[in-house]
């Protein structure tokens, strides 16, 4: 069969692609594979077993640092959403007024400013209220993590706001509801899918955290990434795979749902 | 959209105060400590890290320069501080070509499926950058050991007797780099394609235009916007990568992230690690504004 001339195809670039895609996969594939090796070595294939994810959940420390992740995730995500939600509702669908644009920069600033300049930033900060109080609390974490994950809640939360249908709300109004019953029986409603987004991408963005967690927390705080890092600098065993395979399937669920959450809109 | 005007007037005279508990957490735990680290960047060094309360410009002067130990008056230029500069925005602009090379294709191949397809091969692209960046920089690091993926395979088809060393070197920050900021550069130029109307390479082609010249005077200067996006989201994290040079590059080869991390651990020069953070934020502001120049021009363009 004679080839048809396409106007898209550029010779070479499905190759390309192709190994671009190949690459992208073929890291993590190997990854997920040797967590399941019989033996200590991740590159030489010994046979199925799961004994590597037994030695994981049998190791109390990646116990307390995956439960210590899940919970601040969980914390610091759902106090952002709120955060966020108030904030999306203060700054969308009002003419411009004064301040505006400092306030988009403030909820922005953890997007631009390096991971790591955060990170010095709330050391320097944190290493100063410990000394003042002698408060050593997970509070740090919870606050430096809510406050990364602002921006990350605050865009689907504005986007779905923006494209919000007025009309009903103006319905409302047209029907004598007060502020408080139009929000709370048509834009809160309406802005549901938004706010399960936000919150989603906040854990998420939690979760995957580590240098900023690296920075601020304090002795015994580790957490799931921070003590990853640690132990990635000893020879490590086929049981850190089998901890990244299991974190690698926790985001793959959460990435899925969001893409259901957000897709569904309509 | 149409609404009346005295209804937005109304609402937005209290309606901003909604924003302050955000505001709040933002100044506490993000403006406010980075003000703080532009006032210890011009601190005396503390004994045990910290800050002595002096006024001082040496942290800056460290930065770029150095005084002999034994003799003060001997000032020469900083040239390890220098080589993490250099290797810093060296490693992040290959990063981006590489990522720009492979991206380019790759966002064009999607965009050129079928609708119902070009779904799949997004969602494909986009899952590796929701999964952990640490994760993959550990697949890289498994990839690249001397008993390694690469290595073991390598010694296993006979192609070398011993492995070849490739972690901690620049090859393997590089590397890693472009792996992990990949999608971040596929997805700007995928939606800069799918605004593209294909009618004008198609008009190229009847104008007798080989592949080569659509390619560069139709197809490049349609999705220029998006090569300009992609190159600002793999250069600003590329420049600030802390856990990528870390794992890959071990002490010694350093980026300047870690550079910084070092003044707040072993090196125990609090000011000289807050300048350093601060020539970083410069390096990212700049990178920032240049893009958004860019953009602008872009825009007056096509308005005019």
């Amino acid at each position: 069969m004679a080839r048809q001339f396409s106007i898209s195809r550029l010779p070479g670039f499905g190759a390309i692609a192709l190994l671009t895609f190949v690459l992208l996969y073929l890291p993590i594939i190997i990854l997920v594979v040797f967590s399941f090796n019989e033996n200590q070595s991740q590159s030489i294939w010994g046979g199925f077993s799961l004994r590597w994810y037994e030695a994981a959940f049998d190791n109390q420390q990646v116990r307390d640092v995956s439960i210590r992740s899940l919970w601040l995730a969980l914390v610091a995500s759902s106090l952002a959403t709120i955060l966020a939600t108030l904030a999306a509702l203060a700054t969308t669908r009002v003419s411009r007024f004064k301040g505006q644009t400092i306030i988009y920069a403030l909820i922005n600033q953890p997007l631009m400013v390096p991971e790591v300049v955060t990170g010095i930033a709330l050391l320097i900060v944190v290493a100063f209220i410990k000394v003042q109080t002698g408060y050593t609390g997970m509070g740090y974490l919870v606050l430096a993590h809510t406050a990364f994950c602002i921006p990350f809640a605050y865009l689907p939360i504005r986007a779905r706001l923006e494209t919000m249908d007025r009309t009903l709300e103006q319905a409302a109004a047209d029907l004598y509801a007060s502020h408080v019953q139009a929000f709370r029986y048509i834009t809160l409603p309406l802005l549901v899918p938004g706010i399960v987004a936000g919150f989603m991408l906040g854990f998420v963005v939690s979760l995957d955290t580590v240098v900023i967690t690296e920075f601020v927390k304090s002795a015994g705080q580790d957490t799931l990434p921070t003590y990853m890092l640690g132990q990635l600098r000893r020879a490590v065993t086929p049981e850190m795979n089998a901890i990244a395979t299991l974190f690698l399937a926790l985001s793959l669920c959460i990435v899925t749902l969001f893409f259901l959450v957000t897709s569904k809109r309509g | 959209m149409a609404s009346d005007p005295n209804q937005t007037e109304e609402r937005h005279g209290w309606k901003w105060l909604l924003a302050t508990p955000a505001l709040i957490v933002l100044v506490l735990a993000a403006s406010g400590p980075l003000m703080i680290v532009v006032l210890y960047s011009f601190l005396s060094p503390g004994n045990m890290g910290g800050v002595a309360w002096e006024f001082s410009t040496d942290a800056w002067f460290r930065v770029f320069m150095r005084r002999d130990i034994f003799d003060p008056e001997n000032v020469t230029v900083n040239q390890a501080h220098l080589a993490v500069l250099w290797r810093s925005v060296w490693l992040s602009a290959q990063t981006t070509v590489i990522c720009a090379v492979l991206g380019f294709p790759t966002a064009w191949f999607i965009a050129t499926r079928p609708p119902g397809q070009r779904t799949v091969w997004l969602f494909l692209i986009t899952i590796p950058f929701w999964t952990n960046l640490l994760i993959r920089t550990f697949a890289i690091q498994e990839m690249l050991r001397n008993n390694g993926t690469i290595n073991t395979a390598l010694m296993w088809m006979g192609v070398i007797n011993e492995p070849i060393p490739m972690m901690f070197t620049d090859f393997a920050v590089l590397l890693g780099m472009a792996y992990v900021f990949m999608p971040l550069m596929v997805l700007p130029l995928y939606a800069a394609m799918d605004k593209m109307d294909f009618r004008l390479v198609e008009a190229g082609y009847d104008l007798y235009a080989s592949r080569i010249a659509v390619l560069r005077h139709v197809i490049l200067p349609l999705v220029k916007p998006g090569f300009i996006a992609g190159s600002i989201l793999v250069f600003i994290p590329s420049i600030g990568a802390y856990v990528t040079p870390r794992v890959l590059g071990g002490g010694q080869k350093m980026m300047l992230g870690n550079l910084i991390a070092l003044q707040f651990g072993q090196g125990r020069n609090w000011p000289l690690g807050a300048a350093l953070a601060m020539v970083l934020l410069i390096i990212t502001v700049t990178a920032l504004v240049l893009y958004l120049r860019a953009v602008n021009r872009q825009e007056d363009k096509r308005d005019g």
